[in-house]
């Protein structure tokens, strides 16, 4: 069993879902951003998901924005991205690495160089924001080759017949999107969850994860009783967003809201 | 060059959207469901004779087709060289090509049912046009601009509120037209039950491309009709601007087949080709995927979009159209640049030759044309696709000429 799948086997025998969570590479820079990932990790989130700075993040909502704007003025490249991962790698022997990315950056100089580079580094499965099943034929075969898990998105205005074209192309879990429009945190999530994971489940055994508009403790609560992940992102940016300067604020934030966060996750 | 073994251009794209390895869906999924939708309504329509009949009674009645194709009798006696024609897009209402495909958007998207548009803009033309149908047909408009261009345009930027469309400032990024299009798909995205995107130029995802190519054919199929009536052949060049290319593939796309006609797309060279400092995407370019598309695309090593610059809104574009990719790599359009100092000259030169301000997106074309028409010889024939009147640069160009108005 690899590191994606150990890690929700060990969520499911714990009788709860899996926290992923979200923060941007090199956000606000290389140094804070590694020592927040790893407060994150020490806080009990399960698959760590690392954006990948990207100029035109159509997919995302003005906090991620910000945060890929402020990585890449701080000079983030593809290659200190990595170097972020293999520092990560190197402390976290089993943790599950994810890229949240779009597809120029893995497609521009190459996808099966880029792929070859990211495995290097130690990531176990990538998703990629604006590249549907239909265009990933590609990828999917480069990504098989070098063992990187694919993750695809399922959304709300995702039809049934859609899903088992979406389902097949992925290897590492779906993303199901609770709500139609871009990342960031909302009052309450989407009181559909349960009809959708339980759609997308009829046509895949992969694991499930929620994300999208997931802030607080509560909403966690609502989405770990159905879906196998639980994908939390703006709010921990946010934690960044609201103490910049202050490193050790971040760290100290981002610990106190991702340990309340896990504390969402068991199944009553 | 050999285009001996051009395929079919009405064959393109493909029905998954691709001109060769160009174009294709790079979306979002929560947008593939609205695409699909959008290309199998417009699948429909395009075969519905009361659709063609109405878009052709709009396009007469409200925007003023047919254009003339003007002979510029001034201009050529100054050249010294071929004949030149300009085929007057700028005498459209509100003021360039762009109205063709918006109306025949609108139309689709009435017939759809959705009462709410949103659209990107750059210079400022598409929005106008946009903000112009939705008021005929009464639909809500929400126009998203980039703050840097709200500024260049603000001439334009009254006239959609003028007519009722919500002008939205874009600040992310170089709040340009790149910035003004992710705000606008990041509408989409949250709205895309209710609404249309009007995507304003021959870009973005499968079937935009294809789909704002056939609604600007109109200027091809005419300048052909035309030009036969006025002197009994085709022409040997014809020139047109590229930002995205929308005016330019429609003017091209009805002589793609006729290949002893030069076909040239004009990019913004901007201050010159360096990083940063234009919008050639054939020139500092490579593949890539933006907004939807795979296509050329100014980006730095990594894959980070490029800043660009135009003295031209309308150009100011970090990726050209999938389609014109495809036909350049096939040999059968060329490509050039102009320069901002050029693009200058040649609109005070053509303003005072001719009596037309020219908008400055087509004098890049204008530039080229010119340069041509002194290459060749006078029983030839230039056409240049003048795509928009230049009303709306006036303030822009006073202030690069330094006059104080």
């Amino acid at each position: 069993m690899d590191r994606l799948d150990s890690a929700f086997a060990r969520a499911r025998s714990e009788n709860r879902a899996a926290l992923v969570a979200y923060l941007c590479a090199g956000d606000p820079d290389f140094d804070t951003s590694l020592a927040a990932c790893r407060t994150l990790v020490a806080s009990g989130v399960d698959i760590l998901e690392i954006g990948v700075p990207f100029s035109d993040p159509l997919a995302d909502g003005l906090t991620n924005q910000l945060a890929a704007q402020r990585a890449l003025e701080a000079g983030m490249t593809a290659e200190k991205v990595f170097e972020l991962v293999r520092r990560l790698r190197a402390d976290h022997p089993t943790l599950p690495i994810v890229f949240y990315t779009y597809y120029n950056l893995v497609f521009s100089n190459g996808s099966e160089a880029y792929v070859k580079a990211a495995t290097a580094a130690g990531v176990d499965a990538m998703l990629t924001l604006d590249l549907p099943p239909e265009e990933a034929a590609d990828l999917s075969a480069i990504a098989a080759r070098h063992g990187l898990r694919t993750v695809f998105i399922v959304a709300p205005t995702t039809p049934d017949e859609r899903l088992p074209r979406i389902c097949s192309a992925a290897t590492g879990f779906i993303y199901y999107v609770s709500r139609e429009g871009v990342t960031g945190v909302r009052d309450a999530v989407a009181s559909n969850i349960p009809e959708a994971v339980a759609r997308i489940r009829r046509a895949t055994n992969l694991p499930i994860v929620v994300g999208f508009g997931i802030s607080r403790r509560e909403h966690v609560r609502a989405v770990a009783a159905h879906a196998d992940g639980v994908v939390v992102g703006s709010a921990l940016v946010n934690c960044i967003r609201e103490n910049l300067g202050r490193p050790d604020a971040i760290v100290q934030r981002l610990a106190a809201v991702a340990s309340d966060l896990a504390a969402g996750l068991t199944r009553a | 060059m050999s285009v001996a073994a051009l395929v079919d251009p009405q064959s393109l794209p493909t029905p998954a959207g691709h001109f060769g390895r160009y174009g294709g869906v790079f979306v979002p999924e929560t947008l593939m469901t609205a695409l699909s939708d959008v290309g199998a309504a417009y699948a429909a329509a395009r075969q519905d004779p009361a659709f063609r009949d109405e878009l052709t009674h709009h396009l007469k009645e409200f925007a003023g087709r047919p254009t003339e194709l003007y002979f510029a009798e001034r201009l050529t006696r100054h050249c010294g060289g071929a004949k030149i024609y300009l085929k007057r897009e700028d005498l459209l209402h509100t003021g360039a090509h762009k109205i063709n495909n918006a109306l025949g958007q609108a139309l689709l998207a009435r017939r759809m049912g959705k009462r709410r548009i949103i659209a990107e803009t750059g210079a400022g033309q598409h929005g106008v046009a946009t903000a112009a149908v939705c008021a005929k047909f009464g639909l809500e408009c929400v126009v998203y601009m980039g703050a840097v261009d709200m500024e260049r345009q603000a001439l334009n930027v009254f006239r959609m509120r003028l007519m009722g469309a919500e002008v939205r400032g874009v600040e992310a990024g170089q709040k340009t037209l790149k910035d003004a299009v992710n705000e606008a798909m990041r509408d989409w995205v949250t709205n895309v039950r209710g609404t249309h995107y009007i995507l304003g130029s021959a870009l973005g995802a499968h079937p935009y491309p294809m789909m704002v190519r056939d609604f600007h054919r109109v200027i091809g199929a005419e300048t052909r009709r035309q030009i036969l009536e006025r002197e009994g052949r085709l022409p040997d060049e014809m020139i047109a601007c590229v930002g995205g290319g929308s005016n330019a593939i429609g003017f091209f796309f009805d002589f793609l087949s006729d290949t002893q006609v030069r076909l040239i797309g004009i990019e913004a060279g901007g201050h010159g080709i360096r990083r940063g400092e234009h919008a050639a995407r054939f020139e500092g370019g490579r593949l890539g995927v933006l907004q939807g598309s795979k296509t050329y695309i100014l980006q730095n090593p990594d894959g980070q979009i490029e800043l660009t610059h135009s003295v031209s809104a309308g150009l100011d574009y970090a990726a050209i159209g999938p389609e014109h990719a495809y036909y350049r790599e096939q040999g059968r359009i060329e490509y050039a640049y102009a320069c901002d100092d050029e693009v200058l000259e040649t609109f005070q030169l053509v303003s005072r030759f001719e009596g037309i301000l020219p908008a400055l997106e087509s004098t890049h074309a204008l530039v080229h044309g010119l340069k041509r028409a002194r290459e060749l010889k006078p029983d030839q024939i230039v056409v240049i696709n003048l795509s928009g009147r230049g009303d709306k640069d006036v303030n822009q160009v006073a202030r690069l000429l330094n006059v104080k108005l």
